[in-house]
């Protein structure tokens, strides 16, 4: 009996991602393929300016895709109303905030934007959703600060809830880690794996941190400069992905501890 | 205490004291009016028909007016400052002042040319509101149609500031060439005037104002999103241009109308968001919005019955007295809060 039917939850089809002018087409990357199954823990890793954030833009519909095809729960998301796009797909970036005088819990309240009625009033539903996610990050002492007095890891588990609060099956997540010490780099992660585990949750989040991801992630994409790879970490290690991420002259992928050493 | 319950009791306190600057407003005046007699006059239980007619007939309108203008432009300058997220944007950033400044200087100081007509077929005070109009609509046309080639909300600013320039300087030209008297005459229409509108005026006056406001209420819920950004606000599914169209559009009726009948008023619309923010510390638009009305009603009547010089028979231009009263108290609010909220 075969029980772990695998259910996907995030599927690209021959996507081709870059940016379109009126003149020309720049295509950063092609032939992506790939699918994420439900309640998975996916970290994207790739160099600098390979076109990870061009990626995830597309992924949640930023920026149009310029061929292929991206579905969530089997629905291409081009046809998909924005609407209906906001209680499947949520969002973590990195772009600052522009009202940092907002407190924590109005912040988070904004999550449940897509649900609330015209003039944004919280449902009783809504407060315990909201709740629930400040219990989940573990944030319940931010609850009433405002966003300037927070310290950058702060903010980013802050976002985090507020992503929860929006319900949504997928949490998208651009450099979480960015700008946090090596502790709070792995805290993140390390709540986004548990995050996974306890709601059943798909969270895709692209880093530099190739080692923690290797050690957290269910699913690792590697974006390479003619190709897309998708698998667990362990069979990536094996298929000596890791080693063509990177020029060689500075530093080298080491099988056995899954990390990069600096070459002497 | 709750914040919500907090909220309320500001709330409850700022109608008092908007009820209170409203009466003092229309007891105040170059004539004396016993107080007694103010209320008598407007429920028309009094003999003195000079008096009943200088209370329903001039400060009642003008009271009224200054309500409008001071809520219409606080509420433009809060709907600009989040929509381009600028702390420094204001309700004419678009061009609405510019171009009205540029419509009533080319029927003042041109008046050789189309001023003459168009006076001797509209009278000279709607001839002023339809100049002004049809300025202030065509330059915001010219900022939105430029704007909508670039995508970055600062160009827009910038775009807006430059036009402004543009028409500053075509004034700047005209001046040079007009006679003295009607340069007066357009100075007199830059410090703006709120005292002079009837109750037709002010009939087809409050009927925009109240479109422009019903516009901005609605957009209570979509505002907040842009406190988050503009990639969040997309993620949350709120229409974004949608959206930055029907604020531009009520900001454009608010701002708009009450420039082509009262004159460019300056500093409210930037000021009075700023001073509401210090006072209600969150920035939700749903208590915001409703409290930069009453705040810029009660800032715009107290600075009306400050230029009244009660007992005088002088009157201050309106324009000098809202930025002489009001620049002074954000700056000491910045300063003693030692931070702006935004």
């Amino acid at each position: 009996m075969n029980n772990n039917i695998k259910h996907i939850i995030l599927k690209a089809n021959d996507l081709s991602i870059g940016y379109k002018t009126k003149k020309a087409e720049s295509v950063v990357s092609s032939n992506i393929n790939f699918e994420l199954e439900k309640g998975q823990l996916i970290g994207l890793v790739g160099a600098n300016g390979i076109g990870k954030s061009t990626l995830l833009r597309t992924l949640i519909k930023v920026q149009p895709e310029l061929s292929g095809t991206i579905k969530i729960n089997d629905k291409d998301i081009s046809t998909v109303p924005s609407q209906h796009l906001a209680k499947e797909l949520s969002i973590v970036l990195t772009d600052a905030l522009t009202s940092k005088n907002l407190t924590v819990y109005e912040l988070i309240a904004l999550g449940r934007h897509p649900y609330t009625n015209w003039i944004g009033t919280l449902s009783l539903e809504d407060k315990t959703i909201i709740d629930n996610a400040i219990t989940l990050v573990n944030i319940t002492d931010l609850k009433h600060k405002r966003c300037y007095e927070l310290s950058d890891g702060q903010l980013q588990k802050v976002m985090i809830a507020r992503a929860l609060a929006q319900d949504t099956d997928i949490i998208i997540l651009d450099e979480p880690t960015t700008h946090l010490d090596m502790y709070h780099k792995a805290y993140i992660l390390k709540l986004l794996q548990k995050l996974t585990k306890e709601t059943g949750k798909t969270i895709l989040f692209s880093s530099h941190e190739i080692d923690l991801a290797i050690q957290l992630c269910d699913t690792m994409i590697v974006m390479l400069q003619d190709q897309l790879v998708c698998d667990q970490p362990c069979n990536l290690i094996s298929k000596g992905v890791f080693d063509s991420l990177f020029p060689k002259d500075l530093i080298s992928f080491d099988n056995q501890t899954g990390s990069f050493r600096v070459s002497k | 205490m709750k914040p919500s319950n907090t909220y309320r009791l500001s709330f409850i306190v700022l109608s008092l004291v908007l009820i209170l600057c409203f009466v003092a407003n229309i007891s105040l005046g170059s004539i004396y009016i016993p107080f007694n007699s103010i209320f008598g006059s407007l429920f028309g239980t009094i003999d003195n028909s000079k008096w009943e007619f200088i209370v329903t007939n001039y400060r009642l309108p003008k009271a009224i007016t200054a309500i409008i203008v001071g809520s219409g432009l606080g509420i433009s300058g809060l709907l600009m400052q989040t929509l381009f997220r600028n702390p420094l944007a204001g309700p004419f950033v678009l061009g609405i002042s510019s171009g009205a400044s540029l419509g009533v200087a080319i029927v003042i100081l041109g008046s050789g040319l189309f001023g003459g007509v168009l006076a001797t077929i509209l009278g000279y005070k709607w001839s002023i509101y339809i100049a002004a109009a049809l300025g202030s609509f065509l330059v915001l046309l010219a900022v939105l149609a430029v704007s909508s080639k670039v995508r970055d909300t600062m160009a827009i600013l910038i775009i807006g500031l430059m036009f402004g320039s543009i028409t500053a300087a075509i004034v700047s030209v005209l001046s040079y060439f007009s006679s003295a008297e009607q340069l007066q005459q357009y100075v007199f229409w830059g410090l703006g005037n709120i005292s002079n509108l009837t109750w037709e005026e002010l009939k087809v006056f409050s009927r925009l104002y109240g479109i422009g406001l019903v516009l901005a209420i609605v957009s209570i819920k979509q505002l907040d999103a842009f406190l988050l950004g503009d990639n969040y606000v997309k993620s949350l599914g709120v229409p974004l241009k949608r959206v930055r169209h029907v604020v531009i559009l009520s900001v454009s009726l608010l701002a708009g109308t009450i420039t082509v009948f009262t004159g460019p008023i300056a500093f409210i619309g930037l000021a009075i968001p700023h001073l509401t923010r210090q006072i209600f510390r969150t920035s939700s638009h749903k208590i915001l919005l409703p409290a930069v009305l009453i705040i810029g009603a009660i800032v715009m009547l107290v600075c009306d019955s400050i230029a009244q010089i009660p007992g005088s028979d002088y009157t201050l231009p309106i324009n000098a007295v809202t930025a002489l009263v009001g620049a002074p108290v954000v700056i000491w609010l910045l300063v003693r809060k030692r931070r702006m909220m935004f």
